[in-house]
């Protein structure tokens, strides 16, 4: 029996580090990559470890294009996105999910919309607006449409919901108005929903392309994933730098995500079993 | 007298009920008002206008012409529009089943007791956190025909020269490779969460009871877990008919292939800020809507078939 268990053990690991390989193969060829001379990269059968790493590769492609401008305007983007659509959600969260009143449904329903559409539904009048208030290559303008979520009130209202009736029973009647039951109390119960839904908001926020392709085209208002689209092809071929420039993009969500895995992983599961 | 007090009580009390009630309403009001007016402004407002301007012929100039159904009718015989709900239809039918199979295969993996369990759940999330850009990048050097890994590799067997993204055959198929390789994580996780709610004691009762783990999966597992692949299956559908950033990324505009993978969304973005034809742009987005609406519609006709809710 014992034997059997360990066999069945070893098979698991087996695939999973398979799995693993073609998981992290593309990034592993990135790193590589990324440290080859031009004539290194094209050389067939392919060099696997180059001789000489090639560090220049990163500071040139710094240079090509402003990438510390790109850090900047995506940190700025994602803050605002997050802080607006945690705070905005789990208002609107809180009234749909604990106060009786009148249009709730009604009100409701245009949250419940706004998620089943497809958001290409939405983008060029969003674009029009944009353009209208004067705010194309602003900040403002990558951060616009994410400012408020519908997602996000869906999402906390359910954990809002999960919360018992008697806490907030005991501040009524402690004269607590419904602002100080929402801001002190039930705000701190919630803090894993309010993670869970910034994580998701930065997450998606961060790797959407279209967005930022359309409203910001001057460069110095690009963030990271915009401005990494334009590096191919139009400023260069060269696929050292491109992957060097790649690995520039990614690294600090990896690095946040190899730190909060816990929270990342845990906000991605609870919006599976939540919605 | 009393009864003067008693009514004068009553309609107090009205009163300080109807003072809570318009006090409840006033806070709920002001605490959905950014959300509601926002999602106003910015999504429901912007649908009708949509749906508006897919009956418009527009110019650059912000002047619409009322055109009826012409873009329509116009998307009716065009190639490119045909194509491309075919490509997003055969990129769906193709990336969601596998992607999802693969994804709770490897979710029953890890849901084994075994060492190591967060280092592989970390390394099967980490294409979910980098940009997808970065990563077509990448999958476009990998896939080179002259100087890529993958037709080195395959030379080493014998077979050469595959044209990964320039083939109209392959293409659409190497796209659907990057697109299943990326979302394994983030469905395994959401799968691994629900496997993980499956009380351990119904496998233990049926292990007594003599049934192999492969039983176990249809009988315990699977209808266990059905409301959470059900949960996986509508929404990496929804994301796979909306394929853009690869497709984007990986194929250039004068590749031979672009005809045989660009999605709906992809020319959605070319009509509607390209070739600034936002009127046909927005027929297009309109298409997609019905598109993702029937499926929807057909796939929640279809869970009951299939999805157990305890």
């Amino acid at each position: 029996m014992k034997k059997r268990l360990k066999l069945g053990t070893i098979i698991v690991h087996a695939i999973l580090i398979i799995g693993s390989v073609a998981m992290l193969l593309p990034f592993i060829w990135m790193i590589i990559t990324s440290l080859k001379t031009l004539t290194e990269s094209m050389a067939v059968p392919p060099t696997i470890i180059p001789p000489n790493f090639k560090w220049s590769n990163y500071k040139e492609v710094w240079e090509l294009l402003p990438f510390g401008t790109f850090y900047l305007n995506t940190t700025l983007m994602l803050l605002f996105r997050v802080l607006g659509s945690v705070f905005f959600s789990a208002m609107a969260a809180y009234a749909f999910a604990r106060i009786k009143f009148p249009g709730r449904d009604f009100f409701f329903m245009i949250v419940l919309i706004q998620m089943m559409i497809p958001g290409q539904l939405f983008i060029i009048p969003q674009y029009e607006i944009v353009s209208a208030l004067g705010l194309l290559n602003t900040i403002s303008a990558l951060s616009i449409p994410g400012i408020v979520s519908a997602f996000g009130t869906f999402l906390l209202r359910q954990f809002f919901i999960g919360i018992p009736n008697e806490l907030e029973e005991a501040a009524i009647l402690d004269g607590c108005n419904r602002w100080q039951i929402f801001w002190k109390i039930m705000m701190p119960l919630t803090r894993s929903g309010l993670i869970a839904l910034g994580i998701f908001t930065a997450l998606f926020a961060w790797k959407d392309l279209m967005w930022p392709l359309i409203v910001n085209s001057s460069i110095d208002k690009m963030p990271l994933v915009s401005g990494l689209a334009s590096l191919q092809g139009q400023y260069t071929t060269n696929f050292p730098q491109l992957m060097a420039g790649s690995m520039i993009a990614i690294w600090p969500m990896v690095i946040l995500f190899i730190i909060f895995q816990k929270q990342f992983i845990e906000g991605v599961a609870s919006t599976g079993s939540k919605t | 007298m009393i009864l003067q007090k008693n009514i004068e009580k009553v309609i107090n009390k009205k009163l300080t009920i109807n003072n809570k009630n318009m006090n409840e309403y006033g806070w709920a009001c002001l605490m959905i008002a950014p959300t509601i007016l926002g999602l106003i402004i910015l999504n429901i407002w912007p649908l009708i206008q949509t749906c508006y301007l897919s009956f418009n012929k527009t110019s650059g100039f912000g002047a619409n012409e009322w055109v009826g159904l012409a873009n329509y009718q116009r998307m009716l015989f065009d190639p490119a529009v045909m194509h491309a709900v075919m490509n997003t239809l055969e990129y769906t039918a193709i990336a969601v089943p596998l992607g999802v199979i693969i994804s709770l295969f490897v979710a029953v993996l890890l849901n084994a007791k075994i060492k190591g369990k967060t280092i592989y759940r970390t390394i099967y999330f980490l294409p979910m956190v980098s940009a997808p850009v970065a990563i077509a990048m990448v999958w476009r050097w990998l896939y080179s025909a002259d100087y890529g890994l993958f037709n080195y590799l395959l030379s080493l067997v014998g077979i050469s020269g595959v044209n990964w993204l320039t083939n109209p055959q392959v293409a659409l198929f190497s796209i659907i490779i990057v697109g299943v390789w990326s979302t394994i994580g983030y469905n395994m996780v959401i799968l691994l969460a629900g496997l993980q709610e499956i009380p351990k004691s119904l496998y233990e009762a049926a292990e007594i009871d003599g049934a192999g783990s492969i039983r176990q999966f249809f009988s315990i597992t699977f209808p266990l877990i059905s409301p959470t692949i059900f949960f996986v299956v509508v929404t990496t559908m929804i994301s796979s008919l909306q394929v853009f950033e690869y497709i984007f990324m990986m194929i250039d505009k004068r590749n031979s292939a672009i005809e045989s993978t660009q999605s709906l969304v992809y020319l959605f973005y070319k009509c509607s800020f390209i070739t600034n034809d936002k009127g046909y742009g927005s027929a297009i987005a309109m298409l997609l809507l019905v598109i993702i609406l029937i499926i929807t519609v057909v796939q929640i006709k279809l869970q009951k078939k299939w999805v157990h809710y305890q």
